[in-house]
């Protein structure tokens, strides 16, 4: 399975021709507290860099960027309900997965030890 | 003390940093935001137990006795009225009847103590030192926040006195030798008690507080969220130079003495506005509001009457996300005709979702009068 990291703090994981995106623990942490989770449409494209999600912790709010060019498929419903699940289990907390194309975007992203050297 | 970075430091900044909290810049001092318990833990255990908060960046400051009648020259509030170890509310005005800061005023017999907000302190002195004679400010004492239900029992074990006081009194009580300017007050809406004492004593006396199961050390971020449940105003957020008392609904802290007809009407600044608005009303007044969906509305979020068009009938001036009511909450001035449980639209990412107009506390206050 592979997995890589954006300079943004998500994930993403390949599953089949599906790309599964999250955000990192470092960037949970650094949130703090999620208490709300705004979550795209199924079946829409984006463009790599649109803002796809907002997440609203106890400070402040910020935004999922879509990673890559693709269309949204899934979204996962139980953030809406437990936006704590984020903070709970970051990389087990997908936000959305979207069906893509060309999967040669993925190979400008980090791997996981790139990652962490990347937040020191 | 000051580090490197130019921001001061309390007297616990070193209890900070081995209890594992995240400093922050906040009005020029290095100040916990939160801790390893993160806010949202934070703040329901200060509403479930007792929280213990270091708030030694406000300012403390002494004015003799004798200096009664020019500190009421400053504040629209009846001061020299004020009951022997009692504490009031009070905030000093501008000409034009803006609010210059928010402070607390005690009378502790020779003298009155005040404690005003961190940001202001630097001007509040200023002003006082130009207008009152006497002034003294207090530079070598730290000032910690004891909240929650579990905050008489808990400050108890250490200096039973504190058990008999009720809300908004003040009282001089000793620990180990050390002198305690205690009050019965404080910021979240909780029963508790904010003390000042010797800076050298202070970490000695938060690590005993904190040897307590019951107490948790709390950040500035459920400090805020605690206070905005409580529906209590943060001075240049929700009350500022642009704000009169009125406006901001704190009418109740202008007690009758300082009134039209009262013994010592009037006579402070901006005494003409607010004196015409107590009589007259305001066109627009400080409210509470519940978005009806999840997302937070923010500070600066644009408030409509409608889904779509219209002006813009005012701004949030603080919001966020309420734990113990487990729902979001804001604060926003508009217009005063607009009356509690009126729908009206908050702009939040372009997008404008519903919103009523609620009455404050949203999470009630449990003081103990």
């Amino acid at each position: 399975m592979t997995i890589k990291f954006t300079e943004e703090h998500e994930w993403l994981r390949v599953e089949g021709d599906l790309v599964v995106v999250g955000i990192t623990e470092h960037a949970s942490e650094q949130l703090g507290d999620v208490v709300f989770v705004e979550l795209p449409e199924p079946e829409t494209k984006v463009a790599k860099g649109d803002e796809i999600c907002v997440i609203e912790s106890v400070k402040a709010a910020s935004d999922i960027l879509a990673p890559v060019d693709g269309e949204i498929v899934a979204v996962n419903e139980a953030l809406s309900d437990n936006p704590a699940l984020v903070n709970e289990d970051p990389l087990g907390a997908w936000f959305f997965k979207m069906k893509v194309e060309d999967m040669e975007q993925l190979d400008a992203f980090m791997s996981e030890e790139d990652y962490k050297d990347f937040i020191g | 003390m000051a580090s490197e970075t130019g921001l001061k430091r309390t007297p616990l900044f070193d209890l900070h940093l081995e209890l594992g909290a995240k400093m922050v810049p906040f009005a020029g001092w290095e100040m916990p935001v939160q801790y390893p318990m993160g806010v949202l833990k934070e703040h329901l255990h200060t509403r479930a137990a007792a929280g213990l908060f270091d708030v030694s960046h406000m300012g403390q400051v002494i004015v003799p006795a004798g200096a009664v009648a020019a500190l009421e020259a400053l504040v629209p509030v009846d001061v020299a009225g004020l009951g022997l170890n009692r504490q009031r509310y009070a905030m000093f005005t501008d000409a034009a009847g803006g609010i210059l800061d928010d402070l607390m005023v005690a009378n502790r017999g020779d003298h009155l103590f005040l404690v005003v907000n961190a940001a202001c302190a630097d001007a509040d002195i200023a002003h006082l030192r130009a207008h009152v004679p006497g002034v003294e400010v207090i530079a070598d004492r730290a000032l910690l926040a004891l909240q929650g239900p579990a905050a008489e029992t808990a400050l108890a074990q250490l200096v039973p006195g504190v058990a008999a006081m009720r809300f908004m009194e003040v009282a001089t009580l000793a620990w180990e030798g050390a002198e305690l300017w205690i009050s019965r007050s404080g910021y979240t809406g909780e029963d508790g008690f904010e003390i000042s004492l010797p800076e050298g004593r202070a970490a000695d006396f938060a690590r005993a507080l904190l040897a307590m199961v019951e107490v948790a050390p709390i950040g500035l971020g459920a400090r805020d969220s605690l206070r905005l449940e409580a529906g209590l105003c943060l001075y240049g957020h929700d009350i500022d130079t642009t704000t009169s008392p009125v406006e901001a609904g704190l009418a109740w802290a202008i007690q009758k003495a300082r009134r039209v007809g009262g013994a010592r009407a009037g006579g402070f600044p901006g005494a003409d506005r607010i004196l015409a608005e107590l009589a007259q009303g305001t066109s627009r007044r400080r409210v509470g509001l519940r978005p009806e969906g999840r997302a937070p509305m923010r500070e600066g979020t644009e408030i409509f009457a409608a889904e779509s068009g219209g002006e813009v009938l005012g701004r949030v001036t603080s919001g966020g996300f309420g734990p113990s009511i487990n729902a979001p909450m804001a604060m926003a001035y508009l217009p005063a005709t607009l009356t509690d449980g009126t729908l009206v639209y908050g702009e939040v990412r372009g997008k404008r979702h519903p919103a009523r107009i609620a009455p404050m506390p949203f999470h009630p206050h449990s003081y103990k009068r």
